[in-house]
């Protein structure tokens, strides 16, 4: 079980409000990722469902029972933090015995939970080595182990991939996608990168200076952004986003149109313009285009086949059945 | 060539400081061996030649020795207790946030900047003192009878002068390694369930290890050459005499220059094997 409930839970620290009166439901065995520019309060969200900061306002409930003023440990919640805070001086064995010792459970079945979390994670070789000791990828994998033999009614993962690089950061991505399924624990996870919200979550939450801008799975987020941040902030790259005349031609305030909806052409099309960077990724170009009229360039998305170099005139043509339109409070309109 | 010519320079650069370093070492612990194997006796007849090691069976057999061997490493054990102990609870509290931080460490430092010969002055007199003392009339007016610290309880009087002057470089490197902590392992100690008597024991003092280690090792070594508190309190009086205090009263009240030489050379050996024993525990503490 793992269903939590935040009603009108609000944040301030002095009279600063990182989060004002917010309202979710996070359903049991869902893998929830909160994204959003740094600052933007998601941490301390996490940080508010664990247990570590005090609510300033409203009411947190897990498995339907009040948990506003429990102490961390007794929420039932397990944590994996950025840092991985592991204990330095401690074996990998000790480390991920921990919880279960402060729990003072008995040995037989801490070694079994220890063996089985090993197995699971490839860290039998390392169990009675120190964290020091271990590469980046290594010790994330006992923070999450340390999680597990908790049987936890959920996860919080606090950017757990962020210290990681490109390689290894897509490797624990689908080891957590992994452990999820298998699991089938709810998990909530923050990260600032899309394309990790994109590819983990059953459901995002987008959050900008603490206000939720928009709950729904990857694909709703993608393919009906509610407001133009959430239009901006989600996909990658960016939506091109246009006011001015091409907006009001399309009877909007702003109009937003994905750099894959925009066909390419050397000879004809609706907007003519000369290319500027090209970022060559192999299977797909990503061209930075100044057409003629607009201010910004615009980003598209072509094959990896197409040559085109700085400099060269290149015809734009914007499918227009994937316009996204916005008035100018910044909300869709359809 | 260039990394040749640029080491030569540098030790030839570095040879003026070794130089000195050596002499400043060298000089006094030659003095002290040539006059520890002499009869020099500056009031009664000067330097009356080699005695072998003469001097050195009577430092040891004399019947104040043992007794300064004891209450010198009680002094430095009961100092370090004292030190670390309350250094670490100070160090907790300094760390907390508090109004007017800045200046409560100031504050806490201060000690430390004392010379000793005063601050054992200010105990004795201002404290200790029997009849104007504060303990006096704190004891006093809880109906008690003032305690004679320095003579009834005399070592005990020491050891809290000397921990009032350390307790603040144990304060102040233990605060240092409580604040390098990464607050994340608290934090996730705190969800795995522990509460606070356990994170202290599993999390903080293993993390403080290696900053006990380095506080051991720098106050013995200057324990052991603890002398204006004694100097200026009990004269050596009362069971206080630790080696330093014997060898200086060898050297300068007997006038017995020959004897409290070869007692020097006990007391450089003693604190080789305080050392040595110190420095290995801290090699081990500095490996993990």
């Amino acid at each position: 079980m793992g269903q939590i409930t935040l009603q009108q839970v609000r944040k301030a620290f002095g009279d600063v409000e990182v989060i004002p009166p917010l309202d979710l439901n996070i359903n049991d065995g869902e893998f929830v990722v909160f994204v959003g520019p740094s600052g933007c309060g998601k941490s301390t969200l996490l940080r508010l469902i664990a247990g570590l900061e005090d609510v300033s306002g409203g009411m947190i409930s897990i498995d339907g029972n009040d948990a506003t003023a429990l102490p961390p440990a007794k929420r039932g919640l397990a944590m994996v933090f950025q840092s991985y805070a592991l204990y330095p001086h401690m074996t990998v064995r000790k480390n991920i015995a921990f919880p279960m010792r402060m729990a003072g459970m008995d040995q037989a079945e801490q070694d079994r939970r220890i063996e089985g979390a090993a197995k699971a994670l490839n860290l039998t070789d390392y169990l009675d080595r120190r964290p020091g000791q271990l590469s980046g990828g290594q010790r994330q994998r006992v923070a999450i182990g340390r999680a597990i033999v908790r049987e936890p009614s959920a996860f919080l993962f606090d950017e757990p991939l962020s210290n990681l690089d490109a390689a290894l950061r897509h490797g624990m991505r689908l080891e957590i996608a992994e452990l999820h399924k298998r699991l089938d624990t709810t998990m909530i996870y923050v990260t600032h990168d899309q394309i990790e919200a994109m590819t983990l979550a059953d459901k995002i939450v987008v959050l900008q200076a603490g206000v939720i801008e928009q709950v729904g799975s990857p694909m709703e987020l993608y393919n009906s952004p509610r407001n133009v941040f959430v239009a901006g902030f989600i996909g990658s790259p960016k939506m091109n986003l246009l006011t001015g005349t091409e907006a009001s031609n399309r009877g909007a305030h702003t109009v937003g149109i994905r750099p894959e909806h925009i066909d390419v052409s050397a000879t004809e099309g609706t907007w003519k313009g000369t290319v500027g960077v090209a970022e060559h990724l192999g299977s797909d170009t990503f061209f930075h285009v100044h057409v003629e009229g607009m201010q910004e360039p615009m980003t598209i998305r072509a094959s990896g086949d197409l040559t085109m170099s700085h400099g060269d005139t290149i015809y734009l043509t914007p499918d227009e059945q994937r316009f996204h339109k916005f008035d100018n409070a910044g909300l869709r309109v359809e | 060539m260039a990394t040749q010519s640029s080491r030569s320079a540098a030790r030839i650069m570095m040879a003026p400081a070794v130089f000195l370093l050596l002499v400043w070492m060298l000089v006094p612990l030659g003095m002290t061996l040539w006059f520890s194997v002499r009869s020099y006796l500056p009031l009664r007849g000067g330097d009356q030649g080699f005695v072998g090691l003469e001097n050195f069976s009577r430092f040891i057999s004399s019947s104040a020795f043992w007794p300064a061997v004891q209450t010198t490493l009680f002094i430095v054990g009961g100092v370090l207790v004292i030190s670390i102990v309350f250094g670490i609870m100070l160090a907790l509290l300094l760390d907390q946030p508090l109004w007017g931080q800045g200046v409560v460490r100031i504050l806490v430092i201060a000690p430390f900047f004392v010379m000793p010969t005063v601050s054992a002055l200010v105990w004795k007199n201002m404290f200790m003192d029997p009849v104007n003392g504060v303990f006096a009339h704190l004891w006093r007016f809880f109906g008690g009878d003032p305690v004679v610290w320095l003579t009834e309880v005399p070592v005990f009087s020491i050891v809290m002068i000397v921990s009032w002057q350390w307790l603040p470089f144990a304060t102040l490197i233990l605060l240092t390694a409580i604040q390098s902590l990464d607050s994340e392992q608290l934090e996730a100690a705190e969800m795995d369930g522990a509460k606070w008597t356990s994170r202290f024991a599993y999390i903080i003092l293993p993390h403080l290890g290696r900053a006990i280690t380095i506080v051991i090792l720098i106050q013995t070594i200057f324990l052991l050459a603890v002398f204006a508190e004694i100097f200026v309190t009990t004269g050596g009086a009362f069971g206080t005499r630790t080696l330093t205090y014997l060898i200086y009263q060898r050297v300068l009240e007997s006038q017995n220059v020959g004897l409290g030489s070869a007692g020097g050379v006990y007391a450089i050996i003693l604190a080789n094997i305080v050392a040595i024993f110190l420095m290995r525990i801290v090699g081990k503490n500095l490996d993990k």
